[in-house]
């Protein structure tokens, strides 16, 4: 998934999430009905005939996420999926979409400059240099709540303490980078 | 719909009324204007050939032209010459589209194809096509066949070029996403460039069928018994300035509508 949804304007919504199943020809009967049931599940089962522009910002990154997971790969790469949102609505598709990634258990990797996003969606935080990128500092996250609600989340002293750390060593990067 | 005072709901405002008003207002001026000019054109173009202000042998005269026009549709050569070079227009046009998007498709395709024979699309298609049409007469005789090529020659490599580059234009990024999902070059092609390229495809079209009859009348001008082109160099060799005249008008008035409306009728059956 990239930072803007590059879905097809030429393509309906459900022309669009079965592209990548037409790419590996694997357009099954039973591809067909999952991925009717992902749009039916995340909220795009009326726009599934629909061209992308009629869609929201929410909801085309949605259908996206669809069109990569209609292949069921084992592996999802997530590059900045939400630079293109504005804060209200990248709240709520950031808390939808690791949902729907929670409930079909596959692990994915979120590319992030946003601190909030990375400690309320990810399970392990891993914060890269500078170039020549090395990993850092890796941060397990864990709340007491349920995930569910990104408010509640960012309430939580759990928040504010992975917060700071994690600012603490982004911040230490930089002052470093100042001295030389 | 079209026009905003239709579909005005019950509340609108005293000044959106007079908005709408002075709005619609403005359309009446421009068209009334637009006529007003044309009449005022032929009317002072008619009067000094009576007041004999201007030679009508050289410049020749409004009611000249009606009445040759006349002449031509009692005797049928209006539509006789005005058929060929509509039909040896689309033909070439026609042939034009297909062949620069095989063409152009070949080279996005095989793109060190492209890099060798880049240099040579831009000479031909700076090749003045009229020096070749006495050629095409020796090649191919003077008949149908040299007009329709003549019509090609000239629209055929510039399209290549502009579709081409369109091709190369199209978002890395909708290529890169076909890659990651698994698909090929040609899967790109065909889900990504070509039905991206459909608007390009189109305002090219628009483009051809201009050049295409100014292709088909090069080739008239020198290997033709009948058509537009023909009419033309007929008039200027017996100093007809009527049938020249009439030719312009034709084509404006006849032959762009026609050909326009065939794109206007096939664009919204992609967008819609």
């Amino acid at each position: 998934m990239l930072q803007r949804d590059h879905l097809f304007e030429w393509r309906t919504i459900y022309q669009n999430v079965i592209l990548g199943l037409e790419l590996n020809h694997t357009l099954t009967q039973q591809n067909r009905e999952y991925v009717l049931k992902l749009l039916a599940d995340y909220g795009l089962a009326a726009f599934k005939d629909k061209k992308p522009s009629e869609l929201s910002g929410g909801m085309r990154q949605r259908a996206a996420l669809i069109r990569t997971m209609a292949i069921h790969p084992d592996l999802l790469l997530l590059d900045e999926p939400f630079s293109a949102l504005d804060s209200q609505t990248r709240l709520n598709v950031s808390a939808d979409i690791a949902q729907i990634i929670r409930q079909t258990d596959k692990t994915a990797v979120l590319i992030t400059h946003d601190l909030s996003e990375a400690i309320t969606l990810a399970d392990r935080v891993l914060v890269l240099s500078k170039r020549p990128a090395i990993i850092k500092c890796e941060m397990p996250i864990h709340y007491e709540i349920d995930r569910h609600d990104p408010m509640a989340i960012r309430n939580t002293p759990e928040y504010q303490q992975y917060f700071n750390h994690l600012w603490e060593v982004l911040t230490n990067e930089q002052s470093v980078i100042h001295a030389t | 719909m079209n026009s905003p005072l239709s579909t005005q709901p019950e509340s609108v405002s005293e000044n959106q009324i007079r908005y709408l008003k002075a709005h619609r207002r403005h359309h009446h001026m421009v068209s009334l204007f637009r006529l007003l000019l044309v009449v005022l054109f032929f009317g002072l173009w008619e009067l000094a050939a009576r007041k004999e202000w201007i030679d009508v042998f050289f410049f020749s005269s409004p009611g000249d032209i009606v009445r040759y026009l006349y002449q031509m549709l009692i005797d049928y050569s209006f539509f006789t010459n005005t058929g060929i070079t509509l039909l040896e227009t689309i033909v070439s046009f026609l042939l034009v589209t297909l062949l620069s998007l095989l063409v152009a498709t070949l080279l996005w395709y095989v793109s060190s194809l492209a890099e060798i024979l880049e240099p040579y699309l831009v000479v031909l298609n700076s090749l003045p096509k009229s020096a070749l049409a006495p050629l095409l007469i020796v090649w191919l005789g003077t008949g149908t066949n040299t007009i329709i090529v003549a019509g090609i020659s000239v629209a055929v490599f510039g399209s290549i070029i502009n579709l081409y580059t369109g091709f190369c234009q199209s978002d890395p990024e909708m290529l890169k996403l076909i890659y990651t999902l698994g698909g090929n070059r040609r899967d790109a092609l065909l889900k990504v460039i070509l039905p991206g390229s459909v608007p390009l495809i189109l305002s090219n079209m628009k483009v051809n069928i201009g050049l295409a009859l100014v292709g088909v009348i090069i080739g008239e001008f020198l290997a033709a018994r009948r058509g537009l082109g023909y009419l033309i160099i007929y008039g200027s060799q017996v100093f007809k300035r009527n049938a020249e005249m009439i030719e312009m008008n034709i084509r404006t008035v006849i032959l762009y509508p026609t050909l326009l409306s065939y794109i206007h009728v096939s664009y919204p059956l992609y967008y819609n």
